[in-house]
This record gives C-alpha cells, structure tokens and sequence, in this order.
C-alpha cells in the first residue's frame, strides 16, 4: 500500500465546490460550505471530523441520498469527468449509483431489512444492477459472501440479519457493496459500532479488498487511529468546510492548521502517557450563522485580525493544504509528538 | 461548599468486591419452554482504594456495565460480596440501602438520553438532594447548585435553562454536577465520554481528573476505549464475557500484558500516527464471544485461544498474582 503505487490520472471522483443546506425550523443550516476534494483509481481517502462538520453530508451527497428538508444549493459532483447533476446527469447517476460507486454505512443493524434472508437482500442488487436471474444472483451472493470472509456462505444464504453478530452483518454490507465491482467505495463510519477486535478484522478487511479489487475507498470517521492505519491521504473537516488535506503521514506529522493540531493533540494515545489532555476549548460555531472569517477562529489559540476573512485552501507544501491565515508547524510536530504538553 | 472527603485512612479499600456473580433470567425459548439463565459475571473480585481509578474495559457483552450496577446495587448478585467502606453491603435493603446511595453515584453514558429535556438544568442538578429528602425546595439549593455548575465549568446562567440548549459536552457535565450533588465519594462513570467527540471528550476527561484530585473521589471507570483508559485510570481491568481475565496497574497492564486476550485487545486498537500503525502487529483472533447461556465450561476465551489446552476447556484459570498487584486468569502465561 505505498503512495507512489497511485496512479496519477484523471481522478474518478470530483466534488466542487459543493454547498448543502438543510431548512430546518432553527433556521437554514448550511452543512457544506463549499467542499472540493477528488479521489483517483486505487486511492484511500479518509475524511475525519466531528459530529456536524459534514462528512457524512459529503458522502450522501455523493449517493444522492441528501433528501428534504436538505439541498444541495451550489457546486458540481463529478463521476469520470461528467457531471451528476442537471437532466443528463441524473440519469447518468443513477446508472453509476450502487453500481459503480457503493456505500456502506455505519450502522449494519439498521441498513439490513430484518425480514428477508441474506442471499434475497444480496440477490436483489445483482438482480437489478447487473440483470442476473435467480439462480446466477444466488451463486454470486455466497462468491461474495465468501470473499468478505464469512464461513459456510450456502448455509448463511437462508439466513436473516438477526442470526449475525454485528461484525458479521457488516461484512454483508460490505458484500452487497462489492457486489456489482464498484470502483468506488464510500464507507462511513463503518467500525464506528463494533468492538475494537471485529474493527480490526473489518478493516483488515477493507485494506485487502482494496489491494485485491483495485477499489479506491473514501472512509468517513471520527477516528484518527483508524485513518493512520489505512489512509493514503486525509482530509480534515470543521464546520463544514475542509481545512486542511495532504498525505495521510504529513498531515498527522506536520499539521499545519490548529485545528488539525488540536485533534491530534487532544486524542489519547495507547502507546502513550500524559498527565493531562491538551483539548480544544469551546464547541464547533452554530452551522445557522456561521462566523465571518475563519470558522475556526473562536477557538484557535492564533486567531487574531487577518482571520476575520475566511481563509481558503491553500498549498503550504507541495502535498498539503490548509486553509489557515497563519499556517504552523507546531513545535512537537517533529519527528514525533513529544508526550506531554504544557496547557 | 465542596469539602474534600476527610483524608482517607491508609489501608482499607473503599470497595471490595469479592467473587461476585449476576445471573439474568432470559425468556424462555418457545411457548412452553423454560427461562434459562444467562451468568453476565462469574467470580468477579476487585479492589478500589480511596482516591482511586480503575478502568474497567471489555467489548460489548462482557459484563462492565453489570459490574457497575451490581456494585452500586442497582442489580442483584446470585452470589458473592460487596464490602463499601468496611460494611457488606451485598444484602442491605430499605433505609440503609438510601444512605447508602448517597456515597456512590452513577454517571452515564448518553448525555442526550440521561437528562429529563422538561426539567431546568437547577431542578435536574437539585434532585438527588431532593429525593434524599437534604432541601425541601429547589430555591433553597440555589447556592450550592450555582457553585456546582461552577465546579464542573457550566456558564452562571445555566441555571434556568433546559437541556437541549447544551452541546453534548456540557450536557455530560450537567450530568456529573448531578452525581456531585450529594458529594459522594464513589462514582460508577459508565462509558461517560464515549458520546462525545474528541475535542469535548479531552475536556470531560480533565474535568474528571481535576474533580478526583479536589474532591478524593474515587471512579470505577467502565470504557470500552482503551486509549482514554490508559489516561484515566491507576489501575486497569479487563474482562471477557463476564470473567475477569487481568488485573494491573496502568502501566504494567499496558506495557506487559500477560494474557492472550489482552494481547489482542491492545493489538487492535489504531494508534493516530501512520507510520507507527503501519509498523503495529494486530494480532487477530477469530471467533466471537461465547453465548453465555451455555458458556463453555473451562476457560471462556478458551474457544478463541491459540494456546489452549485440553484443561483450558476443562477448567476455569482463576486470577493469580504474577508479580505485585498484576494477576492474570490463565492456565499457559
């Protein structure tokens, strides 16, 4: 999984500029706030942030899944270069959608229908995407079930979504995702539910799909650990815009916005010790009125005049982006996080 | 208005618990079948000094949330004790059970679902002196609650204002100013950051740790997230589908794990920095957890263990003492 094995051609998914709001009785919530990022062929995107930073939105839009009271106001979702939106686009989505681009969400309990058997919800999607009959659907669905790593897959076939455990039920979901070869996989969130020894095998799993398929994955988590192990590039979001993007090893070793640095500061590590946790004061802005300027600027330790006018994203290194008025390398940054911070 | 507890007298633990078992009756299978128990602990014994955290970690089914309400009395044990400050309290009931809850309390995980959106942050903060019978009204609390909300970091307005106006960290602290209320000694804080996000949860922990230093409580932290775990706590327990596998201190539980499962359980957990994750060896066990109507009869982890014996599946290990304070439940380490 070396960085330079990425392909450097045309990118299979473009988002531009994407703005989303959502009309709730609070008032107009604006989700995205103008979102850019692209993924190529055989590429692992994690996209991290807190609730309400609009990973997810990102995602749903991408599936078309963004429904009322939400919209997409502005921006472009491109698949290969075409255009999802307007008349053509829309057919031309829901030709790719599930198909060529699949999702697994976080919860397995709640996406599966609890009444039909396995092999019926797997067979379905083969039997609409790729027009199989009855029969050929059956015998791809323990193919796949068998590729995710699910032992006696005939016998599993007649089986409902209640007689798996929760590591099993989303290795189903991962199989319904992979069903139809898709070259794009957007997993939110997708061990966000289970323990950490079944995260560890589905994303032991996930990393082998990808290398066996060629499948490029965008992974949406709260989690850093989880992105460090299986990322190729990151992007950080805050407040529904993206503020910093780079090599997944850069942007944990020298994160240049403070927020970025906040993150990785106030998470705990296992293989570290400290007497007190370095958090980040104060909570995310209301997404009704978002701040002028940075968004970031009520909890940042640097704010200070020029961030009243929101900073856009820009390079600060070749392989990096940050959209910060006064991008840092932070002292402890390297060669590695010294243990213990003064607060 | 806050007191430190009286400074605790050396040797006796605040809590001891001593071969504990929980036993729940599930319904039966089928129409005329009987209801079978399902052991959610077995032999369960642990100390905790005054002043003192110790985590309490295992995956989903392994009985550390039933461990902290058999411990605060919440549920009942089929078996074994419950020594608080020097008195079994494995039986007591009525009165003396009411007193004693005003020593331990409870804060939990879901700060959107533990907090009553009808009731004001005052009146939510003041009912535990309520119901202790400690004021008649809210108003003449005020006081003390305006110095509790300061205590846990909440804004002077709080007061009058209803849940749903808080973020889910401040709600978490609305919740903890609550089990402050009655100033108890012993907090069961069950998963109490796991809702939040990372930012807020570094702020929660710290909170934590300042009240313990201010206040000499004493937590029985129960977490499935190791890595805030190893932050928290002196001392570290692990269990596995209801049994307690190992016991340490933070350091030698996490730099010189001795059982398997505990291997394996640290092994899986991502560590932020791409270059050390890269580098980890996961040691991955398959299997699930064993279903605990029928538990296999030796060793639980036995059914996922690459050392297992013939007398593993025989035979239950119980906790031995390895080197000071470190025990492990396991017949090969």
């Amino acid at each position: 999984m070396s960085v330079s094995a990425i392909s450097s051609s045309a990118p299979l998914l473009e988002v531009d500029n994407l703005k989303v709001e959502f009309d709730t009785r609070r008032g107009l919530v604006q989700g995205l706030r103008g979102v850019t990022l692209s993924i190529g062929r055989g590429e692992t995107l994690g996209v991290v942030g807190e609730s309400g930073s609009g990973k997810s939105v990102t995602a749903q839009a991408v599936m078309g899944l963004i429904d009322m009271p939400g919209r997409i106001a502005s921006g472009d979702i491109r698949w290969k270069g075409r255009s999802l939106f307007g008349r053509d686009g829309e057919r031309y989505a829901q030709d790719i959608r599930g198909k060529e681009v699949a999702m697994v969400f976080q919860d397995p309990m709640t996406s599966l229908n609890p009444v039909l058997k396995i092999g019926t919800q797997i067979g379905e999607v083969l039997e609409r995407h790729l027009g199989m009959t009855r029969a050929q659907a059956r015998n791809r669905a323990e193919e796949l079930l068998a590729a995710v790593g699910i032992s006696a897959p005939r016998r599993r076939l007649d089986q409902h979504p209640h007689e798996f455990s929760g590591g099993m039920r989303q290795r189903v979901m991962i199989a319904m995702a992979i069903a139809c070869e898709p070259q794009l996989l957007i997993a939110d969130e997708p061990t966000t539910a289970l323990d950490v020894t079944i995260q560890a095998q589905i994303l032991e799993l996930l990393a082998q799909l990808q290398e066996t398929l060629g499948l490029s994955v965008i992974l949406i988590t709260h989690d850093l650990g989880v992105v460090a192990g299986l990322c190729h590039r990151v992007a950080v979001m805050y407040a529904g815009q993206i503020i910093e993007t780079g090599l997944a090893e850069d942007v944990f070793e020298r994160p240049a916005h403070p927020y970025t640095q906040g993150l990785l500061r106030s998470t705990p590590r296992l293989d570290e010790v400290s007497d007190r946790l370095v958090s980040i004061e104060g909570t995310p802005p209301n997404l009704v009125v978002p701040p002028e300027g940075c968004s970031f600027q009520q909890r940042c330790p640097l704010s200070g005049e020029a961030c009243r006018k929101a900073p856009r994203l820009e390079h600060i290194r070749p392989d990096a982006e940050a959209a910060c008025w006064k991008p840092s390398v932070p002292a402890w940054a390297t060669p590695l996080m010294s243990p213990s911070m003064p607060s | 208005m806050l007191n430190a507890v009286p400074a605790a007298s050396p040797a006796p633990p605040l809590l001891s618990v001593q071969g504990l078992d929980v036993t729940y009756e599930t319904g039966a299978q089928g129409f005329w079948g009987r209801p079978r128990a399902f052991k959610a602990l077995e032999d369960i014994s642990f100390d905790l000094r005054p002043g003192e955290t110790l985590g309490l970690v295992g995956e989903s089914g392994s009985g550390k949330t039933t461990t902290g309400r058999a411990v605060l009395r919440r549920i009942k044990a089929s078996a074994g004790k419950i020594v608080f400050q020097g008195k079994d309290i494995t039986n007591v009931s009525g009165e003396q059970l009411r007193k004693l809850r005003r020593n331990m309390q409870l804060v939990f995980q879901d700060p959107y679902a533990s907090l009553n959106p009808r009731m004001r942050v005052i009146d939510i903060v003041a009912e535990p002196l309520l119901v202790h019978g400690l004021i008649r009204h809210v108003d003449e609390a005020r006081d003390r609650i305006t110095e509790l909300l300061r205590v846990v970091g909440l804004p002077a307005d709080a007061h009058d204002r209803f849940p749903h106006a808080f973020s889910g960290g401040q709600r978490q602290r609305i919740g903890i100013a609550r089990a402050l209320a009655l100033q108890p000694e012993f907090i069961v804080a069950d998963e109490p950051v796991s809702a939040l996000d990372v930012s807020v949860r570094a702020q929660v922990v710290n909170l934590m740790q300042d009240l313990q230093k201010e206040l000499g409580l004493s937590y029985l932290f129960i977490a499935h997230d190791l890595s805030v775990v190893r932050h928290i706590s002196h001392r570290v327990a692990i269990l596995y589908a209801g049994r307690m596998v190992e016991v340490a201190e933070r350091d030698e539980l996490y730099d010189h794990p001795i059982h398997p499962y505990t291997e394996a359980l640290l092994s899986a957990v991502p560590v932020p920095d791409p270059r050390t994750q890269r580098q980890r060896k996961r040691i991955v066990y398959g299997g699930e957890i064993p279903d605990l109507v029928n538990p296999p009869p030796g060793c639980r982890f036995s059914t996922r263990c690459p050392l297992a014996t013939a007398q593993c599946k025989q035979e239950a290990p119980k906790l031995t003492e390895r080197s000071p304070g470190h025990l492990v439940a396991c017949w090969n380490r």
